[in-house]
């Protein structure tokens, strides 16, 4: 009986009902891409494995170090494996296609990131060829490169063109996986460099190591660290979460930005669905007067007004939540190079009912005051 | 007309709830749209502001910024003999050879990094910018490890104020000045002597060169000859082009992500117009009624109800705007995408801002209104009137 009345309230404006559904499902729609914006930006933290530590200049990361340093880190106690990794910042053909590009010891390299999951004749492949690099599977989509084509890419730290031959064509293991990165031989980058600006080669720009358990972390990045104190370049070691959370904390102005946007959304459609309520309410004083005139408690009043606003924002909650995911497909599509990772996490979800369970109670709350407050005689005399 | 004007404004009175939630809703969608663009503004203005214009930069072909540029001596040399340079107080060419590199240094409170920008300046590089002004102490002596810092950074980092020791590139430096440069980047960055810059980061090259123009409008004639010159490897920029590059990828990403949540949000706050309007005009109908056989034109009551909606998101706009200007006091700090380095700016509130705030807000206002006011002009009088 309750549930019928509640549906037949809130429909019984048709158009508003329907107007205040959409305004809710636009919202809970905004609000979740949001989230999903600020966990994108979160990916690499979420993506990063507990046993790999990195190892940067200590100065900052646009020093590099020498890579007669990688024998003297695999010797340190712990230590399983070493590769290293050097950003390369090369443009494809317009500053605007940028993506992420490295210059790495290939064997090792794919060794420690078991995530790049590359078949295994397009691997020995890229082993091979010195000029040959590996591409994800996104980028691969992207410029719709396929095996076996030259890819020429412009240096902005190491002037000059590169041009190399995509040998392999990876997929990630997992959805954090980022699928949007090229990968060549560092000894290419480097026979080059000794030839033209012999200063500037033998030099790598982070080590990557693994280690054997996670929890020697901090013993092993104290160990690797003491080993170049005092030296030229002195290192500092971190697990590869801390390391990407350091990127994150670097833009976290327009993190918060964000964030607060995410809350004056819930606002804006809180002020919506509050007036609808307001309205409906305000309409049907006469009725409220007649149930109290009735005997009927002011819980039950209550939970008809509540209900009626948990009604409306459950339908819209639900269309925007079920619209989410194809808008975030689309989005994605404009920001794949930024954010090469858009996933709707479960937490976003519940983020989603949060948000609505909140509206509707906050703006069921005045409306309910008034009809438990208000005075039968008042309630009947009043004019809509 | 000027009864229905005052007719649509006291009924906004009348029902103050539904007015204040319905102007509030756009006020918010407002007071995102004009946070979002003034982060954007804030940054490009700070960052231009940090250009003059009779300043040009002379920095590696295809480097993307001055962290990545190198400049070797040789270079250096031959851009200092242009004839274009102006001179100096002392008959010297006005132009100054700096080193920039990234350190990363702890934040005051967090405790997290973040890369600050480190400047190797020469003797000229103050005269070069005369946004800057020294609040505090002095200059660093050239061959000392002695630094001095924008109030910025010394607020905002770990042993940088005035007096305290920072340690990096295995040396300790005495902050022995603080600088203020107003609202450009200078106020992010650490400055001090180039050459003990370089020995004590290992460089044997700078990363740009830096001149005043003798005459703005030579800049054509000097950098087609940098550009031609076999033996640099250099372009030249207006120092304003090169800031103004540097602010537009951050700069740009806000702009887009702004007016494409505003305009999500904007469905939301129109719909909470339309809602109203509709209600606004249900209850009235026997009013319109009424207003319809004393001899109001169809068109009246359209404009009536249009105006009411151009009002209430009139009211949305200014409220919005109103909020959002009290974000010009807060100064945040952020990575700019471009550089790699981090740089602190305040909200800037532009006219174009307001002009776009206002104007948005009364789009949502008509788009709400459109509807309902038809709805409105469309009734039969008669039916009208026997509803009441």
């Amino acid at each position: 009986m309750l549930w019928k009345l509640l549906f037949r309230n809130a429909f019984r404006h048709t158009l508003r009902a329907v107007l205040t559904i959409v305004g809710v499902a636009v919202a809970v729609l905004a609000f979740g891409m949001l989230s999903a914006l600020v966990d994108a930006w979160y990916a690499g933290v979420s993506a990063a494995a507990a046993n790999r530590l990195m190892i940067r200049h200590a100065i900052s990361l646009t020093f590099s170090l020498p890579i007669a340093y990688m024998e003297k880190i695999r010797a340190v106690d712990g230590v399983k494996a070493v590769s290293h990794m050097s950003w390369f910042g090369g443009i494809y053909i317009d500053r605007k296609n940028f993506f992420a590009n490295f210059a790495v010891d290939p064997k090792s390299f794919l060794d420690l990131y078991p995530e790049f999951i590359l078949p295994e004749d397009q691997r020995s492949a890229f082993l091979k060829d010195r000029r040959g690099c590996v591409v994800g599977r996104g980028l691969a989509e992207r410029f719709g490169w396929k095996v076996g084509d030259t890819v020429p890419l412009q240096g902005t730290i190491y002037s000059g063109e590169w041009p190399m031959v995509v040998r392999g064509i990876y997929q990630g293991r997992d959805k954090s996986t980022d699928e949007n990165q090229l990968f060549f031989h560092w000894d290419y980058l480097n026979e080059r460099l000794k030839e033209r600006l012999p200063r500037r080669a033998n030099r790598a720009g982070i080590f990557v190591i693994e280690i054997a358990h996670a929890d020697d972390a901090p013993a092993v990045a104290g160990a690797v660290d003491l080993v170049f104190k005092n030296s030229l370049a002195e290192t500092l070691t971190e697990t590869e979460r801390a390391f990407q959370l350091g990127f994150v904390t670097m833009s976290e102005a327009i993190l918060v930005a964000i964030r607060m946007v995410s809350l004056v959304i819930v606002c804006i459609i809180m002020a919506v669905v509050a007036n609808t309520m307001a309205m409906s309410v305000r309409e049907r004083m006469h009725e409220f007067a007649v149930f109290k005139t009735l005997g009927f408690s002011a819980v039950y009043l209550a939970s008809l007004i509540l209900g009626e606003s948990l009604v409306v924002c459950a339908a819209g909650g639900a269309l925007g939540i079920a619209g989410t995911f194809p808008a975030l497909r689309i989005l994605a599509g404009y920001v794949g190079n930024i954010f090469p990772v858009m996933d709707i996490s479960p937490a976003t979800l519940w983020l989603d009912v949060l948000a609505v369970v909140t509206v509707a109670i906050v703006a069921a709350a005045f409306p309910i005051r008034k009809v438990i407050t208000v005075r039968i005689v008042d309630a009947l005399g009043r004019v809509a | 007309m000027k009864l229905l004007f005052a007719y649509s404004l006291r009924n906004l009175l009348a029902r103050q709830m539904t007015t204040v939630l319905t102007a509030g809703g756009m006020a918010l969608v407002v007071f995102a749209f004009a946070a979002i663009l003034m982060l954007a503004e804030g940054l490009q203005r700070t960052l231009v502001d940090s250009g003059s214009y009779d300043n040009a930069i002379a920095i590696r072909k295809s480097a993307n910024s001055e962290v990545q540029s190198t400049v070797s001596r040789l270079e250096a040399a031959i851009i200092e003999t242009q004839p274009e340079i102006a001179d100096g107080p002392d008959g010297r060419p006005l132009a100054a050879r700096e080193v920039v590199v990234l350190i990363n240094l702890r934040k005051r409170g967090s405790n997290s990094t973040s890369n600050v920008t480190i400047r190797g300046t020469s003797e000229s590089s103050l005269a070069l910018r005369p946004q800057v002004r020294m609040t505090a102490g002095r200059m660093p002596r050239p061959g000392l490890s002695e630094i001095m810092v924008g109030e910025g950074i010394a607020q905002r980092f770990q042993n940088a104020g005035h007096n305290e020791t920072l340690s990096f590139a295995n040396r300790d430096w005495t902050v022995v000045g603080v600088f203020d440069a107003g609202n450009t980047g200078f106020n992010s960055e650490i400055w001090g002597d180039a050459e003990q810059f370089m020995q004590a980061f290992r460089r044997q090259a700078y990363s740009s060169v830096i001149f005043r123009l003798r005459d703005p409008a030579a800049f054509a004639a000097v950098k087609e000859r940098i550009e031609g010159d076999p033996r640099l490897s250099l372009e030249a920029k207006r120092e304003v082009t090169y800031y103004q590059d540097q602010s537009e990828a951050t700069a740009n990403f806000l702009r887009i992500l702004g007016t494409s949540l505003t305009i999500i949000f904007s469905i939301g706050a129109v719909v909470g117009a339309m809602i109203t309007m509709y209600a606004a005009v249900a209850n009235r109908t026997a009013e319109i009624g009424t207003l319809r056989a004393v001899g109001f034109q169809r068109s009246a009551i359209l404009t009536a109800f249009l105006a009411e909606a151009l009002l209430l998101g009139w009211l949305g706009g200014l409220a919005g705007l109103f909020l959002a200007s009290f974000l010009q006091f807060f100064t945040v700090s952020t990575t700019n995408f471009q550089t790699f380095a981090e740089l602190a700016f305040q909200f800037k509130l532009s006219p174009r801002i307001v002009i776009e705030g206002l104007a948005f807000a009364l789009i949502m206002g008509l788009a709400g209104g459109l509807l309902p006011a038809f709805r409105a002009a469309r009734m039969n009088i008669v039916e009208a009137l026997r509803e009441a």
